[in-house]
């Protein structure tokens, strides 16, 4: 009797700590909805349609999104281009043709890769790549939405490998033995036959991947000159949304529309996120079925 | 494969709520009562990172005397200072402006009265790449170079070339200041980078032949062997003046501000202590010691 009842009370408290996740991120959109909603009464959703941001200005503040989500997908993009070979290559090499020893060598090393601090990354990022990009290219400067992109697939890469190299792994080993037997060769096998196979999982990698980029400040701040203009090049400075939130919100009078235009800002991003986890998730749920 | 993804999102998920747990536990525990007297063992400043090398060289040297007193001190700028001192999270805030109308209003709402003290001058240097041949610009072209996307250095004297414009982040009291003391209050252009730390500045400008920026002249100062220092003249008919302590503080050189530390009341008990130490002889050595201006 009594055992039960203690039983049902570690229940409840594991029940307890399990749920606390879905009533953070219950809480996070209901507060970042409510400041980011006080936006939309006054002075109005429309101010966010502008392609100009300058919320410091003795003239006119204006807090239009425009230059910021541009500049996160330029990043992001560019960040993703560079990221799938090397990933994906990557994956394929430590699962299918890698020797043991090797293999023991190179994951312990991506692993590390994805443990270092972005802001150490942004550091780097600053002191060499800049420079480097600057006369590699013949640009003015070094400070530029590729800087940025560089860094963010670094941080990528190691998430992307690691669990398209488990996809790749968990292909039925009868596939494979059945293109062998059909006469083709390793490289082909692998490059059709194993890597489709391993296809929704590989997707589901580069996803959670693209997440990670996203949702990524430090680095980012350090290296893109964050100067909010819309441009496609990625030689142009750009400005994204994270480096936003975190270069302004320590400076922002507590309710002032600049504080609730970074919300705003804040709403978009977690919904941008928010779409890539689904659609990850899908990708998974998919590659489970097959 | 199922099992690993699962992992790593569940490892964001755990590493979000120990964050959201951290976070109430300091925003709980960060709330001092104000003004305890003297039996306050602890102080912290927050604020300017203009100010942070010339607050911590007083921290210290103020904790070699006085070892059983421990001062921290954290920047994240003016605006991050004064946002703490009204959420009562810091004892006193380092600024290198004027408390805004609106955050004076904000604090008198909370019940806070924010007291003001001026501790020490800065003057704002503009700095460029050693190569550049440019040696002296007026406050008028410097605010055209900040706010005109065309203007190129052949305009100013030096060769074709378009120019790198770097500023400081928003949140930095140096933007606002030089945003209304040079540019006379107009917008910074857009294409200007907006660089999250003064060290980030140097660095640019060191490496980018095209680059103009702004630094506190401690830092100039530090810098200037990677740097070139550009004297500035108020109109066309006044000398060039270069930043330096005398010129200054005798006002000569255009581009300078009074730097504060504000309270929540009058000073009291330890605060009372490290504010006093600061206005003195001693104080005001260290002042002139870390490259800013004595105001005594």
């Amino acid at each position: 009797m009594k055992a039960a009842w203690k039983e049902k009370a570690i229940r409840l408290m594991l029940l307890a700590t399990a749920s606390t996740s879905i009533l953070i991120v219950i809480g996070i959109f209901v507060f970042v909805g409510k400041e980011a909603g006080q936006f939309a009464i006054k002075p109005g959703l429309k101010e966010l349609i502008s392609s100009r941001w300058m919320p410091v200005s003795f003239q006119k503040e204006s807090f239009g999104l425009l230059p910021l989500i541009t500049g996160s997908l330029l990043v992001t993009a560019l960040a993703t281009i560079l990221t799938i070979p090397f990933g994906i290559g990557a994956a394929v090499y430590i699962s299918e043709l890698a020797r043991p020893t090797e293999r023991e060598i190179l994951k312990p090393f991506i692993e590390i890769l994805a443990g270092i601090p972005s802001v150490v990354i942004g550091f780097f990022g600053l002191v060499v790549l800049v420079p480097l990009i600057k006369s590699s290219f013949g640009l003015w400067t070094g400070l530029t939405a590729l800087a940025g992109a560089v860094l963010l697939a670094l941080m990528a890469i190691p998430t992307v490998v690691s669990i398209s190299e488990d996809a790749i792994r968990s292909v039925p080993a009868s596939y494979k033995a059945a293109s062998l037997a059909l006469g083709a060769s390793k490289m082909q096998t692998i490059w059709k036959v194993t890597v489709p196979a391993a296809l929704p999982g590989i997707v589901a990698a580069i996803m959670l991947g693209i997440g990670r980029v996203i949702g990524e400040t430090m680095a980012v701040m350090m290296v893109t000159g964050n100067a909010a203009i819309i441009t496609a090049s990625p030689f142009d400075s750009v400005r994204t949304m994270t480096a936003t939130i975190a270069a302004e919100m320590g400076e922002v009078a507590f309710g002032s529309i600049h504080y609730r235009a970074l919300f705003c800002v804040g709403i978009v991003l977690l919904l941008a996120t928010f779409g890539l986890n689904i659609i990850a998730q899908k990708f998974l749920k998919k590659y489970r079925m097959g | 494969m199922n099992e690993k993804a699962k992992k790593i999102v569940k490892q964001i998920f755990v590493s979000a709520v120990t964050l959201g747990i951290a976070l109430m536990l300091i925003s709980g525990c960060s709330k001092r009562e104000g003004g305890t007297g003297s039996e306050q063992r602890f102080i912290t400043i927050k604020g300017s990172d203009t100010m942070v090398y010339l607050v911590s060289s007083w921290a210290e040297t103020f904790m070699k005397q006085n070892p059983d007193i421990e001062v921290s001190v954290t920047g994240g700028g003016s605006g991050t200072g004064i946002a703490a001192l009204l959420n009562g999270t810091t004892d006193i805030c380092a600024a290198s402006r004027k408390i805004k109308n609106k955050e004076l209003q904000l604090a008198l709402q909370k019940n806070i009265h924010p007291h003001e003290v001026a501790v020490a001058k800065d003057g704002i240097a503009v700095v460029v790449h050693p190569d550049n041949p440019v040696k002296e610009l007026t406050l008028e072209q410097l605010s055209k170079i900040f706010t005109d996307k065309s203007l190129r250095w052949s305009d100013v004297g030096g060769p074709d070339e378009e120019i790198l414009v770097l500023s400081r982040e928003s949140s930095s009291g140096t933007y606002v200041f030089f945003q209304e003391m040079v540019l006379k209050k107009q917008d910074y252009m857009q294409d200007a980078k907006l660089m999250p730390a003064t060290s980030a500045i140097i660095q640019s400008v060191s490496t980018d032949k095209l680059a103009i920026g702004y630094v506190g002249l401690g830092y100039a100062l530090a810098a200037k062997d990677k740097v070139k220092i550009i004297a500035v003249k108020a109109d066309d008919n006044s000398p060039a003046v270069m930043p330096s302590d005398q010129t200054v503080k005798t006002g000569h050189y255009p581009i300078a501000r009074p730097l504060f530390m504000y309270l929540n009341g009058e000073p009291q008990g330890t605060v009372k202590t490290f504010i006093d130490f600061c206005l003195s002889a001693a104080g005001q050595k260290v002042v002139t010691d870390t490259g800013y201006v004595a105001i005594r």
